[in-house]
């Protein structure tokens, strides 16, 4: 690893400066996607900013929405009474990202940043039509993905909360990579009161997507059988060592009907 | 560089690290604790796996200034004054939990954690997916998984409860 200078700033100003002055500056909250980059030497930070001093680890249930704070780990999103009550399938969600060391440390806004497009949060974030928080504005979710690893954050910019609306039902279906637990492909979907979302997340050459055939379909009937016949492109999967595209593309449909099956 | 302190294994310590040092390099050459190990370069096995205020986390995977002001526990501090071990290593050792021994220290220490934290009772499900962040390449994970579940009566003093079916 590079050497780098450590900061720890008390407020979300300071924090918002330490990274708006130095191009080079660099934002850590759980670490579990950056230390290892780090370890890497695939990034070279002047400054590393750690956001865990700034009071963003809260779960809030106000006003028929659930509001996360950036830095709140995945365990405790997992473990939350509010967050089991309002949209389980979150809860479940973060309870089966990576291991239990990675849910202590690792943080819903560091996920969002990310955006790596095996990660579970983002396929949540889009089906449920949730609002990003910044330091400088309010994203929604529809504006926020921009293909893998890319996302309409500036550079510099500091998420600080995630507002979900509450569905009336929703569930999370996930084939894990037996190793690292990243979705080989995960789906998500949500009926609300604006009408049926579907996100998917490990499958897609740019990231996570919406599946407009499928909410279509589920729209008029919200039931796995909705889906029968209704294939996704092969030619928008993405394809590795872990799966062809033909097989991501199987794999969508697969988990989409579990996920519809398994809304609560 | 940053000048840290902490309590390590009940003992104050301090040390003056990189600001790129990981915790696992300074519980290893620094503070000579070479009971946690290194076993991947992805954050991956668990070897590392240690305590930091009560929470099992890798300590490859966590710079050591983070742990600054911390509480860390290592495999190390486990052993009680006496020196007899703490239930969960008499366990691994009643059970065979552990042939080539280098997974052991991080497996130990998560296994405590996932014990402490199912005052309620823990079923063999719920030890296996406990332990989805340890890698053990000798025992097949048997032998841990029944170890664990031998130890969780001795660490909270009473009979396992049988899950309902
Ligand atoms: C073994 C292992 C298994 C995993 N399995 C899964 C899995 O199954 N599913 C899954 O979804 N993820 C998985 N992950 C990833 C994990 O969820 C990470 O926690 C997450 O991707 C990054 O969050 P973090 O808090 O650790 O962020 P960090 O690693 O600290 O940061 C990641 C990036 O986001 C930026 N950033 C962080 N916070 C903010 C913020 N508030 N505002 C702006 N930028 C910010 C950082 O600068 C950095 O570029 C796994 C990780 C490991 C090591
Ligand atoms: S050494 Fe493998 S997870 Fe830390
Ligand atoms: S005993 Fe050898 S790796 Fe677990």
């Amino acid at each position: 690893m590079y050497d780098f200078t450590y900061a720890k700033p008390a407020s979300l100003a300071d924090a918002a400066k330490a990274l708006g002055a130095d191009a080079e500056a660099k934002a850590l909250a759980g670490g579990m996607t950056f230390i290892p980059v780090l370890k890497q030497r695939l990034n070279k930070p002047s400054t590393v900013v750690d956001l865990s001093a700034l009071g963003l680890n809260y779960i809030k249930l106000e006003g028929g929405k659930l509001m996360i704070g950036a830095m709140t780990p995945h365990g405790s999103v997992a473990a939350s009474a509010d967050v089991k009550k309002a949209i389980p399938a979150l809860a479940e969600l973060a309870g089966n990202i990576g291991d239990r060391q990675v849910r202590y440390r690792g943080t819903i806004g560091g996920s969002l940043a990310n955006n790596d497009p095996s990660a579970c949060y983002p396929s949540a974030v889009l089906a449920l039509g949730a609002t990003i928080k910044t330091n400088e504005r309010s994203i929604a979710t529809d504006d926020y993905f921009q293909g893998m690893f890319t996302t309409a954050l500036n550079p510099g910019e500091i998420i600080t909360e995630v507002q979900f609306p509450i569905p009336e039902k929703a569930a999370y279906a996930k084939f894990a990579n037996p190793a690292s637990r990243y979705a080989m492909v995960g789906v998500f979907v949500a009926k609300t009161a604006g009408g049926v979302r579907v996100a998917v997340t490990g499958a897609g050459q740019n990231g996570v997507f919406r599946h407009a055939a499928f909410e279509a379909a589920l729209a008029k009937s919200f039931t796995p059988d909705a889906l029968n016949g209704i294939a996704t492109p092969v030619g928008d999967m993405n394809a590795d060592i872990h799966g062809s595209a033909a097989y991501r593309a199987h794999l969508v449909g697969v988990m989409a009907k579990r996920a519809v099956a398994a809304a609560k | 560089m940053p000048q840290i302190s902490l309590t390590v294994n009940g003992k104050p310590a301090s040390a003056t690290v990189e600001a790129r040092t990981l915790l696992v390099e300074l519980l290893r050459d620094k503070l000579h604790l070479t009971g946690t190990h290194v076993g991947c370069d992805t954050s991956q096995c668990g070897a590392c796996t240690v305590q930091v205020d009560g929470m099992s986390v890798k300590s490859c995977t966590m710079l050591a200034v983070q742990a600054d002001g911390a509480n860390v526990l290592t495999i190390e501090g486990l052993v009680n004054a006496d020196g007899s071990l703490h239930p969960m290593q008499a366990m691994f050792r009643e059970y065979h939990a552990l042939q080539c021994g280098y997974c052991t220290p991080g497996m130990v220490m998560s296994a405590i954690d996932l014990v402490e934290t199912h005052p309620e009772g823990l079923s063999e499900e719920q030890i296996r997916h406990g332990l989805e962040g340890n890698l053990c390449r000798c025992t097949g994970y048997h032998n841990i998984v029944k170890a664990i579940a031998a130890a969780w009566p001795l660490m909270h003093n009473k009979a396992l409860p049988v899950a309902a079916e």
